[in-house]
């Protein structure tokens, strides 16, 4: 169980905003890492909106999450401009090196591997992000070398 | 006062290549040669060169520096700075500045024209002062003392300015639609949600000159009558978002925003809005919808925002790029703004280069110019002598174009007479050593990612064209299967409720348009790349 009382602070930090439920949901789900039925019950519960909508809204967007993740979340991008730089090899690399498919999460609780929509930085393709960290111009040698760093280190990368 | 001031591109690409830790050494080591008074080290947004690791200019001998290492710092700065020499092995040669200077050595100089990016990577992003001083909030004062909203929106209307964010619809005529209803409440909406695989103008005009855009949506505010405005900002883009944010409190303090701009009786205000991660926000009732705290569905058309947008109000959605153009509208004339570009499209256009091209990047070109002139004298032509297969415009919803559309002038009509758009500027270019069944699979498994799933015709549809596609490099594909890929598509392309699932098909289209036989080899049994699985199943066989 959480102690969800933090959830009416934010709650309450939003008070003058106008349809606030994505900055809501953001700041619940720094705060618990994740968005679990009992968290969004408590927010329709404070902020007066249905919780089917609630849910609707928490499932739609790609940086919320309803199911706990990894310490480390590994996004990597293959859209076309990635993919005609050789992000294929690099991202079979990665799941032979995690023993992972997409949307799984290692074991341990280190690693989850997830696909990102293009970030935007397609001069240096292919390119992955680890947490909030953006690596480019990779191969498959390099991503896995950077993942190895994140497991010794066990702390975010600088 | 600073002798010299040293800018140092801090965007997500040069971070990413060590940015940081060589102005922290520059900032160092310069305080330890004594020159903390004489020289400044400035962060600034993109300098539009990439692939080349860390970039930095020396002002005022305007010296381009690339792949600036650590060990560099000490040779750049008692060489340069102490002594005047410049360090010609990091120097960097093909640099575009504010002005077409025609008989210039350089094909990525003379071929460019800067008037979105003009302040990009030559100012700080995060001073106001520098952007008043290269002519910022000009053009708001001058149409806040001097103009009628009417005036400002004619002065728009007449440049002909068409909307930068893929759709090119006629800037004015949108805001003539906004200005026309009676409504105490309208709002203007930036929309920042920039998604489109291959494009990251609109990141680096936010983080390169953040105030430009917020004096184009000031005045876009001023034209229709509206009196609070909201920076759509998509929630990966941390460093535009920060940027922005920053903008916008020192616009306030200095009474660029708020209530009597230049003591005149207009009031407008600005805040930003994160999105959440969904690239359908990018259009634009999707994003209104996200701003209402629901999901980003598209809504039913009409009414168009104009009319009923946020919250049930008049509202103008316009790209970053278009509200970044139109301070210079006002502030140097239609006429001006017609005088660059081609007849029927004016203006500059700018693109982000990327995929099998030696010199990738952001570009600001005169619209008119060639596939050609970009991909071989800016872009630099295709890595390892290998050859032009085929470039996407627009981003995956964009058109294919191929060999023969070289020589295409590329404006909004010629383009669409090709059966293709500009798009979100993207420019993807594709090497003949893809192949291309595995390409065009990309492109359908984006939208499989990225479909809202309102309607079926998306939905369901590009789920599928990719079995159709997975099955062909898998070697079971059937003889039909080429004739189902297109009727299924051209159902999208008429029956999909919104632009996006509208739009999905095309490159599917277009391939199928000018790569059939590749289709074909496929389903025969044979990849000419050999990179597909289909390539990979006959080498195991064998």
């Amino acid at each position: 169980m959480h102690d969800l009382n933090k959830i009416d602070e934010i709650i309450q930090a939003y008070a003058d905003t106008r349809t606030p439920l994505i900055y809501v949901l953001k700041d619940v789900q720094k705060e618990y890492g994740l968005l679990s039925d009992e968290i969004l019950t408590r927010v329709a519960q404070k902020i007066n909106i249905p919780l089917s909508e609630i849910y609707g809204v928490a499932t739609f967007y790609s940086l919320f999450t309803t199911t706990a993740k990894g310490k480390h979340i590994v996004r990597c991008c293959n859209n076309a401009p990635c993919h005609v730089k050789g992000s294929k090899a690099v991202l079979d690399h990665i799941k032979s090196y995690l023993g992972l498919e997409m949307g799984e999460t290692t074991p341990d609780g280190t690693f989850t591997l997830e696909f990102t929509s293009c970030l935007g930085l397609c001069a240096v393709a292919p390119v992955m992000m680890v947490d909030n960290e953006v690596y480019g111009n990779l191969t498959p040698e390099k991503a896995v070398a950077i993942l190895k760093d994140y497991k010794m280190k066990g702390t975010s990368h600088a | 006062m600073h002798r010299i001031h040293i800018l140092i591109a801090m965007d997500a690409h040069t971070i990413s290549q060590g940015a940081r830790s060589i102005k922290d050494a520059m900032t160092r080591e310069l305080a330890l040669a004594g020159l903390a008074n004489e020289v400044r080290v400035v962060e600034t947004g993109s300098l539009g060169i990439y692939d080349k690791g860390v970039v930095l200019v020396v002002f005022p001998d305007a010296v381009y520096y690339v792949g600036v290492k650590m060990e560099d710092v000490t040779e750049i700065i008692s060489e340069h700075l102490i002594k005047g020499r410049i360090v010609e092995r990091l120097q960097y040669l093909d640099m575009p500045s504010g002005e077409a200077k025609a008989g210039d050595k350089s094909a990525r100089v003379s071929k460019q024209i800067r008037v979105v990016l003009k302040n990009a990577g030559i100012i700080d992003p995060e001073s106001i002062e520098e952007y008043i001083a290269n002519d910022g909030y000009e053009a708001l004062g001058k149409a806040l003392t001097e103009m009628t909203p009417e005036q400002v929106m004619e002065e728009v209307k007449a440049s002909a300015m068409q909307g930068r964010g893929g759709a090119f619809f006629p800037t004015g005529i949108k805001w003539g639609f906004a200005a026309r209803e009676k409504s105490e409440e309208k709002y203007i909406i930036c929309n920042a949600d920039e998604g489109e695989p291959g494009t990251f103008k609109d990141r680096l005009i936010l983080e390169g000159d953040p105030h430009a855009v917020i004096e184009g949506m000031a005045l876009a505010g001023y034209a229709v009558g509206a009196h609070q405005g909201y920076v759509y900002i998509r929630g990966e883009y941390h460093m535009s978002i920060a940027r922005m944010q920053r903008a916008i409190e020192q616009a306030r303090q200095q009474g660029l925003l708020g209530k009597n701009i230049f003591s005149s009786s207009f009031s407008f205000d600005l805040d930003i809005r994160e999105g959440a991660g969904a690239y359908i926000c990018g259009e634009e009732t999707a994003l209104i919808e996200s701003i209402e705290g629901k999901r980003g569905e598209p809504r039913n058309k009409p009414p168009f925002p104009p009319s009923v947008g946020l919250w049930g109000k008049p509202t103008i959605v316009n790209n970053v790029e278009t509200l970044a153009n139109v301070p210079q509208i006002i502030l140097k004339g239609a006429k001006w703004y017609r005088s660059l570009g081609t007849e029927n499209s004016p203006g500059t256009k700018v693109f982000t280069m990327v995929g099998n091209i030696n010199n990738p990047g952001l570009i600001e070109v005169p619209m008119g110019i060639t596939l050609r002139e970009i991909i071989y004298d800016i872009g630099h032509g295709i890595p390892e002598g290998k050859g032009f297969l085929l470039a996407q415009l627009g981003g995956t919803t964009g058109g294919i174009l191929t060999r023969e559309h070289l020589d295409l002038p590329l404006a909004v009509d010629t383009l669409r007479n090709a059966g293709a758009g500009m798009g979100s500027g993207a420019l993807l270019v594709v090497d003949d050593s893809q192949c291309l069944v595995d390409l065009v699979k990309t492109f359908v498994e984006f939208f499989v990612h990225e479909s809202c799933g309102i309607c079926t015709l998306c939905r369901e549809g590009n789920g599928r064209l990719l079995e159709l596609l997975e099955r062909m490099t898998e070697g079971k594909g059937a003889a039909e299967d080429l004739h189902l890929m297109e009727e299924l598509a051209n159902a999208m392309m008429r029956g999909a409720f919104c632009g996006l699932g509208q739009a999905a098909p095309i490159p599917v289209l277009g391939c199928l348009r000018y790569f059939r036989e590749e289709f074909e080899q496929h389903l025969q049994g044979t990849c000419r790349a050999g990179k597909c699985e289909l390539h990979a199943a006959n080498e195991a066989a064998a």
